[in-house]
């Protein structure tokens, strides 16, 4: 029985996740800290994201599943995903505007409940990347829906991911309707 | 030539014209006659596998592998008033790729049953865009009728495009009684970008980024591709060493990829300790790649011409110690699925892909291997360093979610022995060579993790990309997980279609 073996021995251990060092140590123990204390007070320590993909590569995709897993653990700071736009505070947008996509991203933004934010999640997200001018990409998801925050990167790493959400908690400046402050 | 009467697609066309600057391997000019009897001699071998069909414009190109001698060839033919001859009849597979052609190039296929638009939603902003005269846009988004079912007590469940997991865009509709699933249509091309326009005019280097973005998480692979058909284009090799580091970032590709998904697919059998298992494990690896190469998915490293990253003392040590770090791990994990029956009973003989589907199809990567279709481009062809290095490509018949994961699992060591071996082996030398302005088409068959990418280029006088076709791995086992859903449970869906894990970014186009 390996399995039990191996739970058994993993009790033992700390968890896996990458630790919380000192106040002063490394971008992501620090962004921990602040999400931490952010959460509590705008959204009482939780966040839902939807996460939508308007036409990515799949590599976005892919550094999502890193921040939601162990080594990362975006739960362990409140923050979950949710399978449905309707149980979410904000939409975590992917790709380019694909026009293909764009109705879908729409209904989605509408089926999302006030108060909602966009984080438009890569360069492609950002202005349609590499794909924008084409005939088949409307430019960045800002043509769909409005963009609160855009976390550059290509793929952006699961730290600046991590960053890009404090960003977010900071500039929403807990206004109910999230569109005072945008960045 | 009128008639196809030679054993071998070498002896088929020996009289045919053969078109100057295509290589490595040879393309001929067809009639229509021509193009008639490729297709009849299609219906009588089975052993010639089609590996792609595209177009430039102008004409309509069909890439062929003879399983017997191992001979490959691009048979061309220039439609006439936008018709050709279809292959869907001989080749189901070429069914979706000609709904694509008529889609992007307004070429009809004579002959295709389901003439219904395929990446063509009504939504852009021209329609045949990729023709010599794009049309005007639709005036409205297509309804997409979905083939009908009829039946006492059927009902259908829509699903997507915005699925419910963090996954890529598609939409399925199920039809079903009671919890059966009785058939499975997808419809997809929502993620379709424009790759092949995009591609059109850019230099080769600004064309390989773009090549690095077909399909993320196959993004050496794709950009492997593409320089290896920009080098056959322009008549020149990568220097020894910029092939044996292309090796070393794809076999890390493979490997962080599959560590991932059979963890996932464990995970989608509501057993999530071997997701989060393996995601420490790939974690390690994205890890180790961005130490040893600047990019944890290895984006950008590979350049038509060479690569852009070295491999220094420093990195070899790095990566060794990886390598031997995550064999005990990864045998634990492997250990605890071989105990589980619990886990076995929903992994095995679910959603069967028979042999004989998988061979009609040409599927390659874990779904062909895990039902008897053992192609692997790194064999055959085969491209250097591989013709070099010793490594087992684990097959099996059963073709169920169990195979596929058996499969990945003997890739995972496969990957992990290649690594070492490459290091040991790495040749000194430059790290890429300059490419030479001339015109020409290359083609190129790269193994990604999930299967063989073909990739096409034309480049002009100047050395432009004139066009570039890239036809993903997926396009041949989208439609074989259509086969593998039926008679299963709708609850079995996610944990099937994640054993398949097919592209939508790379066969959206």
């Amino acid at each position: 029985m390996s399995l039990f073996r191996q739970l058994f021995r993993q009790l033992l251990h700390g968890p896996r996740a990458i630790p919380s060092p000192g106040p002063d140590g490394g971008a992501l123990a620090h962004l921990a800290e602040r999400l931490d204390q952010q959460a509590r007070v705008k959204l009482g320590r939780s966040l839902s994201i939807r996460a939508v993909d308007a036409g990515s590569c799949n590599a976005c995709e892919l550094e999502i599943h890193a921040v939601c897993g162990p080594t990362y653990d975006l739960e362990r700071f409140g923050i979950h995903f949710v399978a449905s736009p309707r149980h979410a505070d904000i939409l975590l947008v992917t790709g380019p505007l694909c026009a293909n996509m764009s109705e879908a991203l729409r209904r989605t933004y509408n089926a999302t409940p006030d108060p909602k934010w966009v984080v438009a999640m890569g360069d492609c997200a950002a202005d349609g990347g590499l794909f924008a001018g084409g005939y088949a990409v409307q430019g960045g998801i800002g043509e769909a829906v409005p963009v609160d925050l855009v976390i550059p990167g290509c793929p952006p790493t699961p730290e600046a991911l991590l960053s890009g959400l404090l960003a977010l908690l900071e500039t929403a400046g807990g206004t109910v309707g999230g569109k005072a402050s945008r960045s | 030539m009128t008639a196809m009467d030679g054993r071998s697609l070498t002896d088929c066309l020996k009289g045919a014209r053969l078109i100057a600057h295509h290589r490595p391997w040879p393309r001929y000019q067809l009639d229509e006659a021509g193009w008639r009897a490729m297709i009849d001699r299609l219906a009588v071998s089975s052993d010639w596998r089609l590996l792609g069909l595209w177009a430039d414009g102008v004409e309509v190109h069909c890439a062929l592998h003879d399983d017997v001698d191992a001979s490959i060839a691009v048979l061309s033919m220039t439609p006439t008033d936008r018709r050709f001859p279809s292959l869907s009849a001989v080749r189901p597979s070429a069914i979706r790729l000609e709904r694509a052609l008529a889609d992007l190039y307004g070429f009809e296929a004579e002959g295709l049953k389901d003439k219904r638009p395929w990446l063509d939603h009504g939504r852009w902003s021209a329609t045949r865009p990729l023709s010599l005269s794009p049309g005007k846009p639709a005036d409205a988004p297509f309804t997409y009728p979905f083939l009908a079912v009829e039946g006492e007590g059927l009902h259908q469940i829509p699903v997507g495009p915005v699925h419910a997991g963090i996954i890529e865009p598609g939409h399925f509709r199920f039809t079903c009684t009671g919890e059966t699933i009785v058939r499975l249509e997808e419809r997809l091309g929502y993620t379709h970008k424009g790759v092949e326009g995009a591609m059109a005019g850019r230099t080769v280097m600004e064309a390989a980024r773009l090549a690095g973005r077909i399909s993320g998480d196959s993004t050496v692979a794709y950009a492997i591709a593409f320089a290896r058909a920009v080098e056959a284009a322009a008549d020149t090799q990568a220097p020894p060493r910029a092939d044996w580091i292309r090796a070393l970032l794809a076999e890390l590709e493979r490997l962080s990829n599959h560590l991932m998904d059979i963890g996932a697919v464990c995970n989608d059998a509501a057993f999530p300790y071997l997701l989060a298992e393996g995601m420490v494990l790939r974690e390690r690896v994205l890890s180790a790649n961005q130490e040893c190469f600047g990019h944890r998915l290895l984006m950008d490293c590979v350049i038509p011409g060479g690569v852009t990253v070295d491999v220094t003392r420093e990195t070899t040590a790095r990566l060794r110690a990886l390598v031997d770090g995550l064999r005990l791990p990864f045998k634990k994990l492997v250990n605890i699925y071989d105990d589980l029956a619990s886990l076995q009973d929903r992994t095995v003989s679910t959603g069967v892909v028979s042999p004989a589907l998988a061979h009609r199809f040409g599927a390659g990567g874990y779904v062909g291997r895990a039902s008897s279709h053992g192609n692997d481009a790194r064999k055959e062809p085969g491209y250097p360093p591989y013709d070099e290095l010793d490594f087992a490509v684990p097959v099996r018949p059963e073709g169920d979610v169990n195979a596929r994961l058996w499969v990945r699992i003997g890739e995972v060591r496969a990957s992990l022995s290649l690594i070492g071996a490459i290091l040991d082996a790495m040749p000194g030398g430059a790290l890429s060579r300059p490419i030479p302005t001339r015109g020409g088409e290359g083609m190129a068959l790269v193994e990604s993790f999930r299967g063989e990418i073909l990739m096409w280029v034309r480049l002009s006088e100047t050395g432009r990309v004139a066009r570039c076709h890239p036809r993903d791995p997926s396009w041949f086992q989208w439609p074989l997980l259509e086969a593998a859903i039926e008679n299963n449970i709708v609850a079995d869906f996610p944990l099937i279609n994640k054993s398949f894990n097919c592209s939508y970014s790379g066969s959206d186009l």
